[in-house]
């Protein structure tokens, strides 16, 4: 490929205690692209992704974007440089509504004198922005914007989060298993969320245990294994038992691919 | 070959024909006490509303004219001043999942640094009592800190806090107290909460205005602000609110050097109250316990992020009340506190209750 990544990581190194969840992993994530990150259970796709959008800050190793260097120390320094993630923990504060969950850290205010002095939230706003958004989605039509998410299922949790990040997200859009709650109806409508957000041109990085969603989707497999990347494929060079192989150590890729 | 046409399209081929409402939010039906669960989920303040009107009710009819006269309703607003405000900066910590047991110490602090600073430098009340907001502030912070920063647990940091402050009370005093009728006379401005606005049979004082709007103004910037949300975010679940991009650090900073603020706002009640300043008054002792059996009597979760501060301001209020009927109706003290013991646990067993999301 020409065209410089939009996101790299080079040698990027975690560790929790004894347990090395990133082990001087490499990455790219090309403009436009979704990329797919596969591997088993306990693999550090998690940790890399979360190295990514500064929810952790790696020990070793460095982060661009777009070609300069970044060093998050924070998921909202990541997110005001236009990085947003759905974590597999879903983020959410479940006695909050859902619409406070969608603005938490970027609140919109009313105009003029009670949002300058009073700091007055401005929620009619909020809601709309959240109802507009969910039923984007297509993954419900909400009866009340105002229900705490704990009241909520977990694949309606899931579709909330997912919504957050593609309102939000500019630069990059991270997903992590958005579709593991995910009802076979939803998880089609996450799949046309994913492709309409790459329509828009931002770029994907999406980790999923599903192989056939990683088939249809992905433009290209980043295959992680033992905290590292073991190789990339394109989906149409290589069958799904391929990538299961190779994730779970029964093959070995010929080269470092793509 | 296309790996998608083998496997994708066989079980989601039938979706063409599926309904297109999916996953609808829409109220099932639910029995009255699921309405009413959801009514308690939402308004949390609403139990220990209903037990206060229903305690000055019992005790009204009981009692009569003596205890529902405005002088009798507005005494026990100024027994609780000095609780409800300290119970309105513990709601804050403890909406945090946190516990501050030195509110009390760090009131009478306060105060004994508004009347030394006076009577000792003869620093300008009005100046004395900045001073003594000031020091407030800055213990909370020191508070904050160590529980954000060190990331230690919230009790042993105040646990260690509330015997070092009530001992810095003791040694920078001398133990010495300052008596009303010197304060009267030489900086009438430090009694200032405890000027009485009368309006009929009712008396207020500034010291419970202050508690009132104070509690009000709490209520409103937790309920319609970004802070107040961030308040609830951190407390229900703060590696969630991180995550989801709330500073952490910098709203438990904030609250705790707010919660520091208030006690200093509740020392200068103290004086206003007892007219004196004391380095042995009993808040400094008890005040803790006497603003945590508030905020849970109102129905403040000890575990964080769920509850309402006004329901602590009840929670307060209910313990007034509860003192003065049952001292007008000539029971044994004891009494008293073994109310306060049940409604304790009651509270909690429904706090429980309302937790459960489906009922
Ligand atoms: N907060 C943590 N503390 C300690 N160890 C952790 C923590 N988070 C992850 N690990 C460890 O790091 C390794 C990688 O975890 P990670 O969550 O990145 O895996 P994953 O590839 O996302 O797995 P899964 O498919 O199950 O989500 C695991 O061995 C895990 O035990
Ligand atoms: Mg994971």
């Amino acid at each position: 490929m020409t065209t410089e990544p939009i996101l790299k990581g080079r040698g990027l190194v975690k560790r929790y205690g004894r347990v090395t969840a990133l082990d001087r992993c490499d990455f790219e994530l090309y403009p436009g692209e979704i990329l797919a990150v596969i591997g088993d259970n306990g693999a550090g796709k998690s940790t890399l992704i979360k190295a990514i959008s500064g929810a952790v800050v790696p020990e070793e190793g460095e982060i661009y974007l777009d070609g300069q260097q970044v060093l998050f120390q924070s998921p909202i320094e990541a997110r005001a440089a236009g990085i947003e993630t759905v974590y597999q923990t879903l983020a959410m504060s479940p006695a909050l509504s859902i619409a406070d969950n969608m603005f938490m850290g970027r609140e919109l205010r009313k105009p003029g004198v009670m949002g300058k002095v009073f700091k007055k939230l401005d929620r009619p706003a909020m809601e709309k922005f959240a109802r507009q958004k969910l039923s984007e989605l297509g993954l419900m039509t909400i009866q009340n914007i105002r229900q705490p998410v704990e009241t909520l299922s977990g694949g309606q949790r899931q579709g909330v989060a997912v919504a957050r990040a593609a309102a939000f997200g500019s630069k990059v859009i991270i997903l992590d298993e958005p579709t593991a709650a995910l009802g076979v109806k939803e998880s089609r409508r996450v799949l046309e969320l994913i492709q309409d957000v790459k329509a828009r041109g931002i770029p994907i990085i999406l980790i999923s245990h599903n192989m056939p969603h990683v088939f249809e989707v992905a433009d290209r497999i980043h295959i992680h294994r033992l905290g590292r990347r073991l190789t990339v494929i394109k989906p149409g060079d290589y069958a799904m038992s391929d990538a299961v192989a190779f994730m779970t150590g029964a093959k070995e890729p010929e080269k470092e691919a793509a | 070959m296309s790996p998608q046409d083998s496997s994708s399209d066989s079980y989601e081929s039938s979706l063409s024909g599926a309904s297109s409402d999916v996953a609808s939010f829409e109220d099932h039906h639910k029995g009255f006490v699921g309405r009413f669960h959801d009514l308690l989920h939402g308004t949390p303040a609403l139990v220990p509303l209903i037990v206060l009107v229903a305690a000055v009710l019992i005790f009204g009819l009981v009692l009569g004219s003596n205890f529902f006269s405005p002088f009798a309703l507005t005494l026990i607003l100024q027994q609780v001043q000095i609780v409800g405000v300290l119970a309105a900066a513990q709601s804050l910590i403890i909406l945090t999942a946190g516990i501050d047991l030195s509110v009390g110490a760090l009131a009478v602090l306060t105060s004994v640094v508004m009347g030394q600073f006076t009577f000792r430098y003869g620093i300008p009340p009005f100046l004395a009592v900045l001073c003594g907001l000031a020091i407030g502030t800055g213990v909370g912070a020191a508070n904050g800190w160590l529980v954000s920063k060190v990331k230690l647990p919230p009790f042993i940091v105040t646990l260690g806090m509330w015997q070092i402050v009530l001992a810095a009370n003791y040694l920078y005093s001398k133990n010495e107290t300052i008596r009303a009728q010197e304060i009267e006379q030489q900086a009438p401005f430090l009694q200032l909460m405890g000027t009485t606005l009368k309006l009929g049979g009712a008396t207020f004082t500034l010291g419970v205005i202050m508690m009132v709007v104070l509690v009000f103004a709490l209520a409103y910037a937790l309920r319609s602000t970004a802070w107040g949300r961030h308040v609830y975010a951190v407390g229900d679940d703060a590696e969630a609110a991180q995550l989801a991009g709330v500073n952490r650090h910098r709203t438990l900073m904030s609250v705790y050097m707010l919660v520091g603020f208030i006690c200093g706002l509740a020392g200068w009640v103290m004086i206003g109250r007892f007219g004196s300043v004391s380095p042995s008054a009993t808040t400094g002792v008890i005040g803790n316990i006497q603003s945590i059996t508030a905020v849970v009597i109102g129905g403040i979760s000890l575990f964080g992020g769920r509850g309402s501060i006004l329901g602590a301001f009840f929670g307060a209020l209910i313990v007034g009340v509860f003192e003065l009927g049952l001292r007008m109706a000539g029971a044994n003290p004891q009494w008293t506190y073994l109310l306060i013991g049940v409604l304790i646990i009651a509270a909690v067993t429904v706090d429980q209750w309302i937790r459960k999301v489906s009922a």
